[in-house]
């Protein structure tokens, strides 16, 4: 349960756009997963996309593309992408790890999404600088598809 | 498929079922249905562009597999299936999309799956591929597949009248403890079942890639789900029961081209 | 038996950024399902994929069981000269599965 504290920092946490746990007392281990990540900075946002539909219409085959805006120079580059599932049974999903050679930082996958969740993606460029982006997929449970 | 998609568009012939619109090709007189829609048409955008693309669909890998066992030797016989019929691009093209189709020394029907078993068994002299194996599938994928863009074309004229009739028997009776048969639900299509949009339940793209398994799924197979699913004892996967249900779909969908490996959810 | 499957152009001109995409046969065992008989199916998945480009390694990805069956992985490569492509699929347990291709750069 959470008490009352946390729910008002949770809040706080929203309002202000901290970064938190998507699901504050739930938290698969995502959120150590994302500050191992990003050692305790806070990364920017608007370089990196995540691509993923709203609605997955089975969790076991998600499309994913990752693509971050970057010249892709020796000096200027992106070296490494993780992709993060909050609502999965273990949060990590996949590190890609690019170089100048790649000349356009994008990479697709399929993921499996065991249900409704914030996909978080981040990155880390050449000069130790950070980005994020984040998703909400919604996973059709029930019928005989599910 | 796009094609098809585009022509059915081209010539008006789709169908408004509340908000969404479906292409179509017209039922013939007499048919259950008012037009016929692939459950491609029911799918998500990625999902169709998963089976669009000839490298992403995964399942070209069952197909890839079944080129190489066309070719691979197996058996007393030393013989592999290109021993008797050469080229598969050539003599198999629009094989698959005739069966389930009536076998006169037999007495009875059979439909791909039974058909390879055959040649394994009588000329190959090689034992018959289990049921939903790595290479039935991939052999029944890889044969249908060479009919892709086929119209399905299964013949119920004669002997098969009486085939045709069980099966139609068959997927009117409701069945399981839910009490549903094959048209309470696939004949109320474009609806939904909890979250699931219901297509018409046609055939043509099977064995097909499903995303919830990650695998190739036969028809047979897909029954067996259907009826786990309204809680009732399946009949056995080949069994007469099954059989004479894939030969009155197979006649449901004739015209709609084949799309194996489809990919459905 | 895990089959990879590669599409990339045989030819690139210099400068160009080509896409590759892979697709690997492989059940990506994620080792959280249970048999018939409730034991846990022990995890076997293809764990890391590398790319090398004229013996260089240019792109790899680390996989983590939520990635689905029969991996699909796509990147882009932009080659300078002329050179081999080189695919390696690492398992659990070690097992690898490659591919290679030339690609001439004109």
């Amino acid at each position: 349960m959470w008490n009352r504290r946390e729910v008002i920092l949770g809040s706080l946490g929203l309002v202000v756009g901290l970064p938190r746990p998507a699901l504050a007392g739930q938290d698969n281990g995502s959120g150590k997963l994302i500050e191992a990540f990003t050692g305790g900075k806070t990364p920017g946002e608007g370089k990196l996309s995540l691509t993923m539909p709203e609605i997955a219409e089975n969790g076991n085959t998600v499309p994913l593309t990752v693509r971050v805006d970057s010249p892709m120079s020796p000096s200027d580059h992106v070296q490494e992408v993780l992709v993060v599932a909050t609502g999965n049974p273990a949060p990590e999903v996949a590190r890609f790890h690019f170089s100048p050679a790649s000349g356009v930082a994008q990479a697709d996958t399929r993921m499996r999404l065991a249900k409704t969740q914030d996909v978080v993606a981040l990155a880390r460029m050449s000069d130790g600088s950070l980005q994020q982006a984040r998703t909400t997929v919604k996973v059709t449970i029930g019928g005989c598809g599910g | 498929m796009r094609r098809w998609i585009l022509g059915g568009i081209g010539m008006g012939l789709t169908l408004g079922l509340g908000a969404t619109e479906y292409p179509s090709i017209p039922a013939p007189e007499g048919h259950p249905l008012p037009e016929l829609i692939s459950g491609y048409a029911f799918r998500a955008p990625e999902t169709q562009a998963l089976q669009d693309d000839d490298f992403e669909n995964p399942g070209f890998l069952w197909v890839e597999q079944g080129a190489e066992l066309w070719a691979t030797q197996d058996g007393k016989a030393g013989k592999s299936c290109a021993s008797c019929h050469q080229d598969a691009a050539q003599s198999m093209a629009g094989v698959g999309a005739r069966y389930p189709r009536w076998h006169d020394k037999l007495g009875k029907p059979v439909n791909l799956e039974q058909q390879i078993n055959r040649c394994r068994v009588g000329a190959q002299q090689a034992e018959a591929w289990a049921f939903d194996s790595q290479p039935l599938l991939a052999m029944s994928t890889y044969i249908r597949s060479l009919s892709r863009g086929e119209p399905v074309a299964v013949d119920v004229a004669g002997p098969m009248q009486a085939w045709f009739e069980k099966g139609r028997e068959i997927y009117y009776r409701r069945h399981g403890q839910l009490d549903l048969a094959c048209a309470s639900c696939h004949e109320n299509y474009g609806k939904q079942l909890r979250s699931d949009l219901l297509s018409q339940g046609h055939s043509n793209g099977f064995p097909t890639y499903r995303l919830k398994t990650q695998g190739m799924v036969s028809l047979h197979g897909r029954f067996k789900g259907c009826m786990r699913d309204v809680r009732a004892e399946a009949y056995a996967p080949l069994s007469d029961e099954f059989l004479a249900l894939e030969i009155y779909l197979g006649w449901r969908g004739n015209g709609l081209p084949v799309e194996t490996p489809a990919v459905r959810h | 038996m895990a089959r990879p499957r590669v599409k990339a152009p045989k030819t690139a001109t210099a400068g160009e950024v080509i896409v590759v995409k892979t697709l690997i046969s492989h059940p990506m065992e994620s080792g959280q399902r249970k048999d018939d008989a409730g034991q846990i199916i022990p995890r076997k998945i293809i764990r890391r994929f590398e790319a090398r480009y004229a013996g260089t390694l240019v792109f790899a990805m680390d996989l983590a069981p939520a990635i689905s069956a029969n991996p699909f992985i796509e990147f882009n490569l932009k080659p300078d000269a002329s050179g081999e492509l080189e695919l390696t699929w690492i398992e659990d347990g070690g097992e690898q599965y490659s591919h290679s291709q030339t690609i001439t750069v004109k």
